[in-house]
């Protein structure tokens, strides 16, 4: 869809490009070059308004930023891999960077980052960080942050006899009876989707199992780490705790929240925009956000998913130091903060966090603790085909179909069956490399 | 004609044929070849990045496909579309050329547009409108349904539910372009056999049955071939309306390969369905024509 204002930006560029053209030819000037970027969904619309400064900023470089949704992203990366038509930079979810990197279509950052005077490897949260990190090389450049805390209502939890929420896992689960027992029948402590994988591996991280091993060629949900952090998930359903629904069967989460079906509920940031939108006035009290528990006996926070958006540069780009530059720009703290204004996406410096917009913003303090605790998942290409056959895994247990210890043992066949090439590959490289 | 000038004729056919000889080995012949031979290989996402890591496997990925349980499921919905949704549509299309070719009936031309305005409107905005119809809460269906007290049902989202809503519109959707051409295949039945059998005291019913019917027989039977090969194809209107879901009750074979090919980047095993898909269309069709044969 072409809207006039776009109209009017084309005949700017076109008229622009040709004078420039013009220009050029006449005395021989030094040329602005153009770089590609791709930018995800709503942030697509918002961050032209600060690429614009950066084109202020740097006469010589315009940047083209084309939007893109997700639904499409990722086909629409790979098919430009694969036609040679990638852009100079895009933002990529950081699940996906294993993917790339193993494509070898990314450009390592690490020497651009010791030289670059803005960018500090400290300023970030290490897990994020981390998620960038391949064989010991960076590929990405966190842009913001993305992780799981529990939002839950206050008035609930109070009424149930609890000022503050646990902050381990048994005294959790007291909380979630108090509470599911107060509210009557149709009523939960807490709503955990059956058919997504982010809270069954979640606790599976939090007890230190590492979900794969051998170097992330075979699967251990079988053994005991998993299946402890399995059985306490499944147990929440089988006393009542959580109602054994899909998402889609819960027609409209805010307004079951508003209404007391759930207390409690574990979701991302972006839940933090819409729980202000779409809850009623006299709700937005009532309501807050909490770290997750951890096990008994560990130091809390419990550990969180380390998600978010990366910056990457294509290792096929002729303007690599153009595309570091705008990274550079967006990475500023004042840029940062502007963007989680425009965006509500949280920033992934810890130095955007001091600002006073974040710093009093009491429900996204549990994000700024949550994200000082968070790991990776497995950093394979293969992540998403396994984290969807995890909570196919979970939603069989819970309807009990079959038994847990099965379950397990079927799920780890056939992890290591979608592992098997990557097998295949780390051995080649073994005997390659002895 | 001495045999000489048929073979010049025969070379000179040839050359004429050429071109479309060309285009059919470029653009079907090869691709068809190719994608044999990838469904015989590994080729996955560390292929894409670096050819030489895909391996040989032989006929592994269809043994794979043949023990997994996904792959069966698409296979029963796509079975599940072709013999519910295909007969249905055939019979409402050829209610509707009926209709369109009965004289007593007014604003033929009208009804004519009308009935065929989905088949070239594009689906995607028909399935926003139809996601509407088919919302639990505020769709018209329920709203109708809910007149006749009958409890709203989550069409979209009830694994039970899904399919036949997915039938239903393509069936709606789809009907128009068959009714058209079975309304061809009546306009050439010769008026006199009708007005003979009349003569002969044939009421409606059994001018239907030997006139009406044998004499739409060849069309109806291109019609139904065409639309089972159509319908075992089915990728669009699950992949608007539901991804494949509730719980994979809406994933056909079609859209099974997609998701294999460029959601998990399995370009063996996505070939792999391709090549079963043709074999089970072909046995559909080889089925079809053998029971046409045995009424004739």
């Amino acid at each position: 869809m072409i809207r006039a204002n776009d109209w009017r930006g084309l005949c700017v560029a076109v008229i622009g490009s040709l004078l420039l053209g013009i220009g050029a030819c006449a005395d021989g000037e030094r040329e602005s070059i153009t770089i590609r970027f791709w930018v995800m969904g709503r942030e697509g619309e918002m961050v032209q308004e600060l690429t614009r400064e950066f084109e202020a900023q740097n006469p010589g470089i315009r940047v083209d930023v084309q939007q893109i949704p997700w639904s499409a992203a990722h086909e629409k990366l790979l098919t430009a891999y694969v036609g040679r038509a990638t852009p100079d930079l895009t933002q990529l979810g950081n699940t996906w960077v294993p993917e790339f990197a193993a494509l070898r279509a990314l450009a390592p950052l690490d020497a651009l980052v010791d030289e670059s005077p803005q960018i500090d490897p400290n300023d970030h949260f290490p897990g994020i960080w981390d998620t960038n990190v391949l064989d010991g090389e960076l590929f990405g450049l966190p842009w913001y942050v993305d992780t799981r805390v529990l939002f839950y209502r206050t008035d609930l939890l109070r009424g149930a006899g609890y000022e503050s929420m646990p902050t381990h896992w048994s005294g959790w689960r007291d909380a979630l009876r108090a509470v599911t027992d107060r509210g009557g029948p149709g009523r939960y402590g807490i709503l955990l989707p059956i058919n997504e994988w982010p809270q069954p591996v979640i606790f599976g991280l939090q007890v230190g199992s590492s979900l794969l091993a051998d170097r992330d060629t075979r699967g251990v949900f079988s053994q005991p780490a998993f299946r402890e952090s399995f059985r306490f998930y499944l147990d929440l359903f089988r006393d009542g705790l959580a109602p054994p629904v899909a998402n889609n069967e819960v027609a409209n989460l805010y307004q079951e929240f508003e209404r007391g079906t759930f207390a409690m509920y574990i979701s991302g940031p972006w839940n933090l925009g819409e729980f202000r939108r779409r809850l009623p006035a006299e709700l937005q009290q009532e309501w807050s956000t909490a770290p997750l528990p951890a096990p008994d006996g560990q130091e809390g926070p419990g550990l969180s998913l380390a998600g978010g958006s990366s910056l990457v540069v294509f290792r096929s780009s002729e303007h690599q130091q153009a595309a570091w530059r705008l990274i550079e720009f967006l990475s500023q703290p004042e840029q940062q903060v502007r963007f989680f204004e425009l965006t509500g996406d949280l920033p992934a410096h810890r130095s955007a966090w001091n600002d006073p917009v974040l710093a009093n913003d009491p429900q996204a303090r549990a994000f700024a603790q949550q994200l000082e605790r968070v790991v990776p998942t497995p950093k394979i290409p293969e992540w998403e085909q396994v984290a969807n056959r995890v909570w196919e895994a979970a939603e069989q247990a819970i309807h009990g179909a079959n038994d847990v210890d099965k379950v397990l043992a079927e799920l780890d066949q056939d992890v290591d069956r979608m592992l098997a090439k990557r097998r295949w590959l780390m051995q080649q490289r073994e005997e390659e490399t002895p | 004609m001495s045999s000489g000038l048929a073979r010049k004729k025969a070379r000179a056919a040839w050359w004429f044929l050429t071109p479309a000889l060309v285009l059919l080995a470029l653009f079907f012949v090869l691709p068809v070849a190719a994608g044999l031979l990838l469904s015989l290989t590994d080729f996955d996402i560390y292929a894409v990045g670096d050819p030489s890591v895909a391996r040989f496997v032989g006929l592994k990925n269809y043994a794979h496909l043949l023990s997994d349980g996904t792959f069966w499921r698409a296979v029963g919905n796509t079975l599940q579309f072709v013999l519910i949704g295909g007969p249905l549509s055939l019979a409402v299309s050829l209610a509707a050329a009926l209709l369109l070719n009965e004289k007593a009936v007014r604003l033929r031309g009208l009804l004519r547009t009308v009935y065929f305005a989905p088949v070239v409107t594009t689906l995607v905005s028909v399935a926003i409108v139809w996601r509407y119809l088919y919302h639990p809460r505020y769709g018209l269906l329920n709203f109708l349904l809910g007149q006749i007290g009958v409890d709203p049902i989550d069409w979209l989202g009830d694994p039970n539910w899904a399919m036949p809503a997915i039938i239903l519109l393509a069936v709606w959707k789809n009907f128009g372009y068959n009714m058209l051409i079975l309304l061809a295949g009546l306009q050439v039945i010769p008026r006199e056999l009708y007005e003979a059998a009349s003569i002969d005291g044939a009421g409606p019913w059994r001018r239907f049955r030997h006139i009406t019917l044998p004499g739409l027989a060849p069309t109806f039977l291109f019609v139904s071939v065409t639309t089972m090969i159509g319908y075992f194809q089915v990728f669009a209107e699950p992949y608007v309306m539901t991804q494949g879901g509730p719980l994979g009750a809406t994933r056909s074979l079609v859209l099974f390969m997609y998701e294999e090919g460029f959601r998990w980047w399995r370009m063996g095993m996505a070939s792999a369905v391709a090549v079963l898909l043709l074999v089970i269309t072909l046995i559909g069709t080889l089925i079809q024509l053998r029971l046409d044969r045995r009424e004739a």
